[in-house]
């Protein structure tokens, strides 16, 4: 079984408020100090991948489009488990909206040959739209669904149980498949072990451009993308919050029921 | 016919509350691009929904009914979907930012050639170029951005739990047009074996008037066992931050913020909850935010109306025996 898995390299999605800042010239997250990470969904969705190599055997592919840094974010997942990481670095990639990476990405798991399972994160830690899935099974005709936890795959059937918004539900699919990774308990990203990390910082990466994929570069870059972000900026927030004091817990609890019910809440 | 299409759901044999508030989005742009509103309604029998998508603003209603609408299956919708646009030829598609709506939204932009934009919470026409523009969130709740259409048709899915639920105005009416999709069982990529409900109080989440939600201070499966009883007695619904559900102490499916649900219950009540950005994203709807937490330098108070610095448990307990005793006069 061949598994692709894509993923994007983000500036940690966790930093706090404080270490927060847009560029008002490029309208895009500063990066200072922060470091560069795997985007956490996609970081279960290579866990779900690894998973599945353990259990059944499985040959795990990480492919991601970005910079000459994203080499970190393939090494780390080969260091996690990932048999083989591909590096689509294309200038004129740059500036593409979902439609054009996706585009990018489907070509590229053209090249590298048959696959089975292809896995996303169900959104990305930066701009969540959400989109690459959806544009990429679109790209390959294959079925797809999202918000999926887990995975089993027996003689070219593959079962998901993807999260819903009252529960979840157990579906049902041939392979080739796509499926957008959410998290639960049982996909947790593992902490690779040192020698693993040792061993990935040796392995080679290719590198594919436009050309080795063939891409029609009237599909990527910023000329093809269909929208234009004329403005990201930090919201100013106000809000108050009314502390509720009290010597003991059953004091403040009661006062708080107390407000509740003068504000006809309860 | 130019003009917004919003994609239908029901449920219980009611509208639900996301068509109500996709419906207001459309009719906000009515105002803004002189164009009618038109509502696609797919499955079954759903006739019956139509006089209520007239009533809610819609001027043309475009019913498909076939035997594989029956509850959504992404192929089947984004086809049949794609059949009606087609057909009405809309500047813009709204489609709600559920599971579902997530879903469609990229693939049908796909088959249509358009522009896909994500969970907005506004939009505006450019005053000097005329094109409609987007507001949405970016970077987990962190920031807010401003994005401009180059190329119509539009898809675009709305952040729940933002616009008001368009209201009903008795009497008024529009355009019934059918559709008959042309759809096979052949067409279809994935079959649904199971389904598992997973509500605790039998309250969804999305609609409930009071939410009562724990994170990673809750510390474990059995303090929300203690949430759970909070809500009975408030008849609530119990929800949990992205470190609950990962920690597998909840169902995935009763996370809150940006990857789950959007709430805007009337009143939020968050216990052990940090308040990350991702979190907050989902709750930003809500009319009062109660926040109790240890720690009086979480986020949650930046957002929270009311705050509470002590241990959650003890304070929900206490509530607990408050609560029943003032709903019992």
């Amino acid at each position: 079984m061949n598994i692709v898995v894509c993923i994007k390299q983000i500036i940690d999605p966790e930093v706090p408020m404080s270490q927060f800042k847009i560029d008002p010239r490029t309208k895009r997250q500063v990066q200072g100090n922060n470091p560069l990470v795997i985007s956490p969904y996609d970081a279960n969705a290579l866990e779900v991948a690894i998973q599945l190599k353990e259990k059944q055997g499985a040959k795990v592919t990480a492919i991601s489009v970005g910079g000459a840094t994203t080499i970190a974010a393939l090494k780390s997942a080969m260091s996690m488990g990932a048999d083989e990481a591909i590096l689509v670095n294309e200038p004129l990639l740059a500036g593409s909206d979902q439609q054009g990476i996706a585009y990018a990405l489907a070509k590229a798991i053209q090249k590298a040959g048959a696959c089975d399972l292809i896995l996303t994160g169900c959104e990305s830690g930066d701009w969540a739209d959400r989109a690459v899935p959806g544009f990429l099974a679109e790209e390959l005709g294959i079925g797809y669904v999202g918000y999926v936890t887990r995975i089993k795959v027996r003689d070219g059937q593959v079962v998901v149980r993807r999260v819903v918004e009252d529960g979840y539900e157990l579906i049902e699919a041939e392979t080739p498949f796509l499926a957008a990774i959410s998290s639960d308990e049982t996909n947790t990203a593992r902490y690779a072990k040192l020698r693993d990390i040792m061993a990935a910082a040796k392995k080679m990466i290719p590198v594919w451009k436009a050309a080795d994929l063939g891409l029609d570069l009237e599909r990527i870059g910023a000329s093809a993308a269909r929208v234009a972000i004329t403005d990201v900026y930090i919201p100013v927030k106000e809000s108050r919050c009314e502390m509720i004091e009290g010597n003991t817990p059953e004091e403040k609890a009661a006062k708080l029921a107390a407000r509740l019910r003068d504000l006809k809440l309860i | 016919m130019p003009g917004t299409l919003v994609l239908a759901t029901t449920k219980d044999g009611r509208l639900t509350r996301n068509t109500l508030e996709l419906l207001a989005g459309a009719r906000r742009l009515k105002e803004k691009l002189a164009e009618p509103v038109a509502a696609a309604i797919l499955g079954t029998e759903v006739g019956s929904y139509v006089p209520l998508l007239f009533a809610h603003g819609a001027d043309q209603v475009y019913r498909a009914e076939h035997p594989l609408l029956e509850g959504y299956q992404g192929d089947a919708y984004t086809l049949a979907l794609h059949q009606i646009c087609e057909r009405a030829q809309p500047t813009v598609v709204l489609l709600p930012g559920d599971v579902m709506g997530r879903e469609l939204g990229p693939r049908l932009a796909y088959r249509l050639q358009a522009t896909f934009v994500a969970e907005f919470i506004d939009f505006d026409l450019d005053q000097a170029s005329g094109q409609l523009q987007f507001t949405r969130q970016a970077y987990g709740g962190k920031a807010v951005a401003v994005v401009q259409l180059r190329v119509n048709p539009v898809v675009a899915t709305a952040k729940l739990r933002t616009l008001e639920p368009a209201t009903q105005e008795e009497g008024r009416t529009g355009e019934e047009i059918r559709v008959d999709v042309v759809l096979e069982v052949s067409h279809l990529k994935t079959r649904l074996i199971e389904k598992v409900q997973e509500e605790a109080t039998g309250v969804n989440l999305g609609d409930a008037k009071i939410v009562v939600s724990g994170g990673r201070g809750v510390h474990g499966p059995e303090g929300f066992r203690v949430l759970e009883e909070l809500a009975q007695v408030l008849r609530g619904a119990v929800g949990a931050s992205r470190a609950a559900t990962d920690a597998g102490w909840v169902p995935p499916s009763w996370q809150i913020g940006q990857t789950g649900r959007n709430v805007s219950p009337e009143l939020y009540l968050a216990f052990g909850i940090s308040g990350a950005t991702q979190h907050v994203a989902g709750i930003s709807g809500s009319k009062h935010i109660v926040a109790v937490n240890t720690d009086p330098e979480a986020p949650i108070f930046k957002v929270a109306q009311l705050g509470i610095v002590g241990d959650w448990k003890l304070i929900a307990t206490k509530l607990i025996e408050r609560c029943k005793e003032l709903t019992q006069v």
